[in-house]
């Protein structure tokens, strides 16, 4: 096999396992086929996309990040709260949950970084920490009614007599534009993939191996935080139980997607395509109604299974080549 | 040779625990001294170390599986969801009129198997990552326990399956007591045979334990089988406990609780140390937080604020750098 197909090869198999499943899901249903259908897509999946555009990013360094979730329903109900019990303008509250966010994913990557712990635990820690304190600032929904914060939910962007772009959709497409940018074209996301492929000779290249790792977790914290404004306004409430397994969800689309976990090699395309698997599968399952919903955390299971084997019989053929 | 002592002291993996647990009894004690009371009740023995006990057994059980996987290098996320699909499937026993006890527990603990295995195989024979191969499980798993309970609640109304959670041996929980046997079993096989070594070379050294002949390989699948048994049982404990297997609730956020009392029991994370008395002085510590944080004040939902914080703490504490200060500190004390 080529080298290059080799490399592309899962990016390959994604693309035509979404295209399988979206005709499939087509064919069987009626009115699947529509540009509504497919706007929702992205809306509905927009709080995931947004995190696992992060999480793209984070597992090319070759770390993982499971407090994403957390931090969702954290920002979710901090800044509902915020606006509608204490008063503080929606942009303040927006500005200083994304704060919270980005310090957090810093403070994690520091730890993870200086004091040599593995990436999986202090986050999990992170997970725990936010979860309880989300519930800390409230155990009960906030519904939002701030005339600012419903003009942004019922804001969209029509695309045709059926169809529009919620403005979470429209965030999301930005986030995957921004990702991708900063994923592939800039220092910042040759100095990931170096870090993932091994950090000794990222070290001895003289890349900035501390500023990178710490870097990439706190701009995970900001797009974790930025889902969770995005949750928010889709569904018109703060709720401390946002966003939870988000952080598997997000994991799973980016392997999907044929991002190496081990970090190194990886595609923004590639998560936006498990993405939009994830999402086929959920709309698929609800346009059924007879399908029990814990279907979709099964498929998504095998799916997983599936590329991970795919990605360590690549990994072999790589090696023997 | 006090430096020597005191170095030793820190060193010594289970004073960690014993020592914040000694303090959260004195704690405890002050805002209710009559935490340690034992009274008789019908027969049976209760108050507040009885129901740590209790209600820590099924923790341990799963951090007892949790802690050979670590001292492989491993990690399993799994044991939530397994839980739920072990108690599901016995659920799903009992309901469909399957109701012979050897049989409900030999499904049960065959399931837990089952899962333990696929995690070992893509663990030990397809190289793949711990946390990445047991987060497969941790996701799907939930979606099988639903499907296998058929996305209810299945209530469990069998007297024999029951005693596994709530019932009394000697005025004592029959759960702690399983708890314990399984302990002494444990310590027996482990360290009375070389196969705790042999599960801790793995976790050292994987490459110089093969070339030393060990079977690498099987030994990891092993420590993850083992997981799977012990995370099926903890499931099958707490469907008996609330007479009802919950395929949504069942065993969650225990990853954490779990990993949680291995790690302050002094087990190291990246493997090839162990210590079975640390994980059960961390669980010990983990369940005398719980209550001593709802006297506080602390709502049971906040509760893993602190949990979450004394993790850092620990990790930190734990970590070489960390270590390299401590020592830096300790001949300056002297010379002072």
């Amino acid at each position: 096999m080529k080298p290059a197909l080799q490399r592309r090869l899962p990016l390959i198999v994604t693309a035509a396992v979404l295209a399988v499943l979206y005709v499939a899901a087509g064919l069987n249903y009626d009115h699947f086929f529509s540009l509504g259908v497919a706007a929702d897509l992205f809306t509905d999946n927009a709080a995931l996309g947004i995190a696992a555009t992060g999480m793209t990013l984070v597992i090319f360094s070759g770390g993982i990040d499971l407090s994403v979730g957390a931090v969702v329903g954290f920002t979710s109900i901090l800044v509902a709260t915020l606006v509608e019990k204490k008063g503080v303008p929606p942009v303040l509250a927006a500005a200083l949950a994304l704060g919270v966010g980005t310090v957090l994913g810093a403070g994690m990557g520091a730890l993870i970084h200086y004091f040599r712990q593995p990436a999986f635990l202090i986050t999990l820690a992170g997970m725990f920490l936010m979860r309880g304190s989300a519930y800390w600032i409230s155990t009960d929904p906030t519904g939002l009614s701030h005339p600012a914060l419903t003009k942004l939910t019922l804001w969209d962007w029509p695309l045709g007599e059926t169809a529009a772009l919620k403005l979470s959709a429209v965030v999301l497409l930005a986030v995957l534009v921004a990702g991708g940018v900063i994923g592939h074209f800039t220092r910042f996301g040759r100095n990931l993939l170096a870090l993932g492929g091994s950090e000794q000779s990222a070290l001895l290249m003289g890349l900035p191996v501390a500023s990178t790792r710490i870097g990439v977790y706190a701009l995970n914290g900001f797009f974790a935080s930025l889902a969770g404004l995005a949750l928010m306004l889709n569904s018109g409430s703060g709720n401390p139980r946002d966003g939870i397994g988000l952080e598997l969800d997000a994991i799973a689309s980016v392997v999907i997607g044929g991002t190496l976990l081990t970090g190194g090699r990886g595609n923004i395309l590639g998560t936006l395509l498990g993405l939009l698997i994830f999402g086929v599968i959920q709309s698929a399952i609800r346009f059924d109604g007879r399908l029990d919903p814990a279907w979709t955390r099964i498929i998504i299971g095998a799916l997983l299974l599936g590329f991970i084997l795919l990605q360590r019989l690549l990994g072999r053929l790589g090696r023997r080549a | 040779m006090i430096d020597s002592r005191l170095q030793r002291f820190l060193r010594s993996p289970v004073v960690w625990p014993l020592a914040g647990l000694a303090l959260l009894l004195v704690v405890n004690l002050i805002h209710n001294p009559d935490f340690l009371k034992i009274g008789v009740l019908e027969g049976h023995l209760f108050g507040a170390p009885v129901d740590i006990f209790n209600q820590g057994a099924r923790t341990f059980v799963v951090a007892l599986g949790m802690t050979l996987v670590i001292a492989t290098g491993g990690v399993d996320l799994s044991v939530g969801s397994v839980m739920a699909v072990a108690g599901a499937t016995a659920g799903l026993c009992i309901t469909s009129g399957h109701t012979s006890l050897p049989l409900v527990l030999a499904a049960t603990l065959g399931a837990g198997a089952l899962a333990g295995l696929l995690n070992g195989i893509l663990v030990a024979y397809a190289g793949v990552q711990p946390i990445v191969a047991t987060l497969i499980l941790m996701v799907s798993g939930r979606g099988i326990a639903q499907f296998v309970a058929h996305g209810d609640v299945l209530l469990i109304k069998h007297p024999g399956f029951e005693y596994l959670g709530k019932g009394f041996l000697l005025g004592l929980p029959f759960a702690a007591i399983l708890a314990g046997l399984l302990y002494l079993v444990a310590q027996a096989a482990l360290r009375r045979t070389a196969a705790g070594l042999f599960i801790e070379a793995v976790g050292d050294n994987p490459v110089a334990s093969r070339f030393a002949g060990l079977a690498t390989a099987r030994m990891k699948c092993l420590a993850y089988l083992l997981c799977g048994l012990c995370a099926a049982l903890a499931g099958a404990m707490d469907a008996a406990n609330i007479g009802a297997a919950d395929p949504y609730r069942s065993g969650e956020n225990m990853e954490l609780d779990a990993i949680f009392a291995v790690v302050v029991g002094g087990t190291a994370l990246n493997g090839g140390r162990f210590t079975l008395a640390g994980t059960f002085a961390g669980v010990l510590l983990l369940q005398t937080l719980s209550p001593t944080l709802v006297f506080l004040g602390v709502p049971p939902p906040v509760a893993s604020v602190p949990k979450a914080i004394l993790i850092l703490v620990v990790c930190v504490l734990q970590s070489d750098r960390a270590g390299r200060w401590l020592r830096g500190l300790l001949p300056k004390k002297e010379v002072a």
